[in-house]
């Protein structure tokens, strides 16, 4: 294993070179394109172009008679652009809606290109052997030349890009403002369109018609969950797709039998689905987290809210206080409540002793914060929102925790820092 | 014999595809369609794994949970992690269509699908591929027997249901209002197509099944006033296309469903065209008044 | 000013509703009386179509309970009939007038059944009353906005229901048909029916309403028209903005809190 591994990235073979490279490149290059047309909503777009391209490559070889991959990617480029327009032209014209266009254009063209193609392969010419790869891809089997092509295209990509990034990013964003502020957006979006069917016309031939979508869709979608913001996301999309570049290349290696093409997909969707559950923020994970945080907060503040609640009984804050006493005055799970109690008083705002638990001075400053806030947004309901005095402790429950100091301040001020909530309890400051 | 049991097996296939293709298309679900008919592919693959030719049923029955899966995927990806529609189809089909390659080039050679397969069907096979009984009776050819099958399920099923699923198709928050859960046939129907794909898998193909899910009953949806009569139009010109396929494939030697798939594009750049002529001439339409 | 009345057709209590966790109504308590045409005002964003939703159980509700002739929603769902805003659905749809008309029937028909000849007698009666009889074949899209607006007010009159809601069935409608329509509702009013709708329109309040129910986020009144529609609830409504509640909404919906804790 270690000794394949060497090998492979030591790079000594040609043809490694030539696959990874080949990989990387349309790799990043239809990563780069895809956050571009995943921020316009246009994702499946790459989808119709990869299926539209077929029969330009059949067209170009019939007319041509050869396998130049430059008079190839010519054809493919037109009927590529073509399937764009179709789809467009049905939408703008009829009341057919932008889904079936797109369906229709995509099995329409490919319908078109699988029957020129079967129609060359049985016409008995030498020469269209291979043709056929453009359905699969064939990344295991780049050669040279098609590299040199690959290299061309890619930095024609990425210098487009780089040259009207504020343009591109403008009328994904907001194109009526882009209008307004006198972008060209109809020349922009045709520049956009045109690099798109590029990288597909050169993705298409390491991973095939059906996983294209994939390198322009999936990395977008992946480097979404960890950025909002476009210059980030480019640079992560990128480094999601050479790293699922390299991987696929390296499994085809090991196991020959094994395909390039559904394994840098399949890599690239596991980072997909990573992202999705452990990104920051936004992962599912996280968010689940952040519920369990907010939950002992929760958990916590209730708590202490009991001392003090026991405490304006019996007029004593820091008497110390019985489990069954605490458990009177509001009901907790009983793993809950000895949870949250050793986190009070690990956190130092109660103290224990001998089985029984008391406030320290920060656990009553605590303590008497969300009283206060629950009486002070009881308060403002009845008030401002004309609320029922008997409706509004629940909704109270909860604002207590949201509330953050600065709109403490101002709920103060905004009700002259009140003596007495709407059930005549008194309101505790400091 | 064979010209005849190959165009049936197509118009069988435009049917199903027709009657389900107006439903998916007013929903505005054309591209979830395109969807599972790629998703299904690691389901296929296991199904030929596991059993022999006469578990058609059971294959069936997997492919709709595949089917209603990826919807349920689908739809997860974007509730939950607030992955805009488009992108979350597009992951999730590759994805899932990716898993079946690698397991068709894994056990390449152990089971006769090959990728070709996947893509564009060999409906020409039909014909030679019968379903054997025990006894040694042929019953007929299998693909045939399944399609007929599948047909009288998705009769069984929209029939009974037409205006549930008229209506929850149309307006489905007025659905749910008079007590009409929009969820269920959702749901059905989305085991339908999935179903319908991998009973015309072997026929004509992932993507070209999407060609008879999506271009007839688009071609009906622009002449037509009535879902019932975009339904039945969308099966005229869906075996329309089966049968021109057919003949253009022998003629000049080529992919039948390839060629089916081309007829029924030329069907809607003809209506499509028809359309527009008529549009820029308004003459013959009749006034609307007001009162 | 919030008046609350004995057996009313209408009752919402304590109604609390958000979208990711984020409240946009917040503690509703309501009643409105049997035979009323309420109208539901307030700015955009106000909540007005969520209200009506949320009774419909159209969106789930996060505190609070609906009660209509005091009963949960799913016992007494026939008696009670639905007009969604008309751009909810895609008019393009293959469907006649007719066809439209007749859903109203489904709930009635039930599952698997198919529709009797009373269902179309329904349907046309349902027509004649919205003025549209002569326009039963014709396709839902060849209708003007005014005509789809009766076309969805059809629909609603063939359930037979004895409350409905409607949201905003004066937008974009021409002055001919919103007179129509006002009048269909005050005869409904008067067989007892009661008519809740989400309105735009100030000027036409007073008319067009015997109930009024104003709204931003909380409810500022629900009363009599002649009592609750005052130049000063108004200006609550739509000018004091309560940034305070919007802003722990925020809040809520960042920390992702729950709107209620569990008991």
């Amino acid at each position: 294993m270690k000794e394949v591994f060497i090998e492979f990235f030591g790079m000594q073979n040609p043809n490694v070179r030539y696959v990874v490279l080949g990989s990387v490149l349309l790799s990043i290059s239809s990563a780069i394109v895809g956050c571009f047309t995943f921020l316009k909503k246009k994702a499946l777009v790459g989808d119709v172009v990869s299926h539209a391209v077929l029969p330009g490559i059949c067209l170009s070889f019939i007319v041509t008679g050869t396998k130049d991959p430059f008079m190839l990617i010519i054809g493919a480029f037109i009927t590529g652009w073509l399937s764009i327009l179709v789809m467009d032209y049905i939408v703008q014209n009829s009341k057919i809606k932008e889904d079936t266009a797109t369906g229709l254009a995509l099995s329409v063209f490919f319908g078109i290109g699988i029957l020129l193609l079967t129609v060359i392969q049985h016409s008995g010419n030498a020469a269209q052997s291979g043709l056929d790869s453009f359905l699969f891809g064939k990344a295991a089997a780049l050669i040279g030349k098609d590299l040199l092509a690959f290299g061309l295209i890619a930095i024609v990509i990425l210098a487009t890009v780089f040259l009207f990034y504020k343009e591109f990013k403008l009328i994904c964003f907001d194109p009526d403002y882009a209008e307004a502020i006198g972008v060209p957006v109809k020349k922009m979006e045709m520049l956009l369109t045109s690099i798109t069917v590029m990288a597909v016309v050169t993705g298409i031939q390491a991973v095939g018609v059906v996983l294209m979508a994939a390198m322009l869709i999936t990395p977008a979608a992946a480097a979404r969950f960890w950025s909002d913001r476009l210059s980030f996301m480019l640079v992560l999309a990128s480094i999601f797709a050479a790293l699922s570049g390299v991987s696929g290349a390296f499994i085809s290696y090991t196991t020959p039998s094994m395909p390039t093409g559904p394994w840098i997909v399949m890599v690239l969707s596991l980072i997909a689905v990573f992202s999705f559950f452990f990104a920051p923020g936004k992962g599912i994970i996280i968010k689940l987290l952040k519920r369990r945080k907010i939950q002992m907060q929760l958990l916590e503040e209730n708590l202490l809210k009991s001392f003090y609640k026991i405490g304006e009984i019996t007029e004593d804050f820091k008497a110390a206080r019985s489990n069954a006493e605490l458990k009177e005055v509001r009901r907790f799970s009983s793993g809950q409540f000895r949870e949250g109690l050793n986190r009070l008083a690990k956190q130092g705002f109660i103290k224990r002793n001998n089985g029984t638990w008391s406030l320290t001075a920060e656990g009553l400053q605590k303590g008497r914060r969300v009283v206060r806030l629950h009486r002070l947004w009881e308060l403002y309901l009845t008030k401002y929102l004309r609320i029922a005095p008997d409706h509004v402790h629940e909704d109270a429950e909860t604002i207590e925790h949201v509330i953050t100091p600065e709109l403490e301040a101002r709920l103060e001020k905004l009700l002259e820092y009140p003596d007495e909530d709407p059930h005549s309890s008194n309101i505790p400051y400091n | 014999m064979n010209d005849l049991i190959i165009i049936v097996t197509g118009s069988l296939v435009a049917i199903c595809c027709g009657i389900l293709g107006c439903f998916l298309i007013l929903r505005k679900m054309a591209m979830v369609s395109d969807a599972i008919s790629h998703a299904v592919l690691p389901g296929i693959v296991i199904a030929f794994m596991l059993g022999s030719d006469l578990d058609s049923i059971w294959m069936l029955v997997g492919a709709g949970l595949v089917g209603v899966f990826t919807t349920f995927l689908i739809e997860f990806f974007h509730r939950q992690g607030k992955l805009q529609t488009d992108a979350s189809i597009g992951v999730t089909f590759t994805w899932l269509f990716a898993i079946g390659v690698i397991m068709v080039s894994y056990y390449a050679g152990d089971a006769h699908i090959d990728q070709d397969c996947v893509l564009y069907g060999e409906i020409a096979y039909v014909p030679i591929d019968p379903i054997i009984t025990d006894s040694g009776s042929v019953l007929g050819p299998k693909a045939l027997i399944v399609l007929s099958i599948v047909l009288l399920v998705i009769l069984a099923v929209i029939l009974p249901f037409y205006k549930e699923f008229f209506l929850t198709s149309f307006d489905p928050a007025y659905a749910a209002a008079i007590g009409i859960s929009a969820t269920i046939w959702h749901y059905l129907l989305m085991s339908l197509v999935s179903i319908t794909t991998v009973a015309s898998f072997e026929s004509v193909g992932a993507i070209l099944v999407v060609a008879f899910l999506i271009v007839p009953p688009a071609t009906a949806y622009l002449i037509t006033t009535r879902l019932h009569h975009m339904i039945g139009l969308s099966c005229v010109f869906g075996i329309l296309a089966a049968i021109l396929g057919y003949y253009i494939a022998y003629w000049i030697d080529g992919s039948i469903a390839g060629a089916m798939a081309t007829v029924a594009g030329l069907n809607f750049g003809f209506v499509f065209g028809w359309t527009q002529i008529k549009k820029a001439r308004p003459v013959t339409s009749p006034p609307i008044s007001q009162d | 000013m919030i008046e609350q009345v004995q057996n009313p057709a209408l009752e919402i209590h304590d109604l609390t509703v958000s979208y990711d966790k984020k409240p946009v109504l917040w503690g509703i308590d309501l009643s409105v009386p049997k035979g009323a045409i309420a109208g539901i005002v307030g700015p955009n964003g106000a909540g007005k179509s969520t209200l009506i939703k949320s009774v419909m159980g159209l969106v789930p509700l996060s505190s609070g309970y609906v009660k209509i002739f005091d009963e949960e929603l799913n016992t007494v769902r026939k008696r009670v009939s639905y007009v969604p805003q008309r751009e909810s659905v895609d008019w393009d749809f293959p469907a006649s007038v007719l066809d439209v008309v007749m859903m109203g029937r489904y709930s009635k028909v039930g599952l698997m059944r198919r529709l009797r000849k009373a269902d179309l007698e329904a349907a046309r009666y349902a027509l004649q009353q919205v003025g549209m009889e002569k326009f039963e074949k014709r396709q839902i899209s060849q209708l003007s906005g005014g005509q789809q607006q009766r076309v969805f007010l059809a629909r609603a009159l063939t359930q037979q229901a004895d409350i409905y809601f409607m949201d905003e069935p004066f937008a974009g409608v021409d002055a001919a048909t919103e007179k129509a329509i006002i009048q269909l509702l005050k005869e409904m009013a008067s067989q007892g029916k009661t008519v809740i709708v989400v309105h735009h329109d100030l000027q036409s309040v007073a008319t067009y309403f015997d109930w009024i129910i104003m709204l931003n986020l909380r409810l500022v009144a629900s009363g009599p028209t002649e009592k609750a529609f005052s130049q000063e609830l108004l200006e609550e409504t739509y000018g004091g903005k309560l940034t305070l509640l919007t802003e722990v909404g925020e809040l809520m919906k960042k920390g992702q809190y729950p709107t209620r804790e569990k008991q």
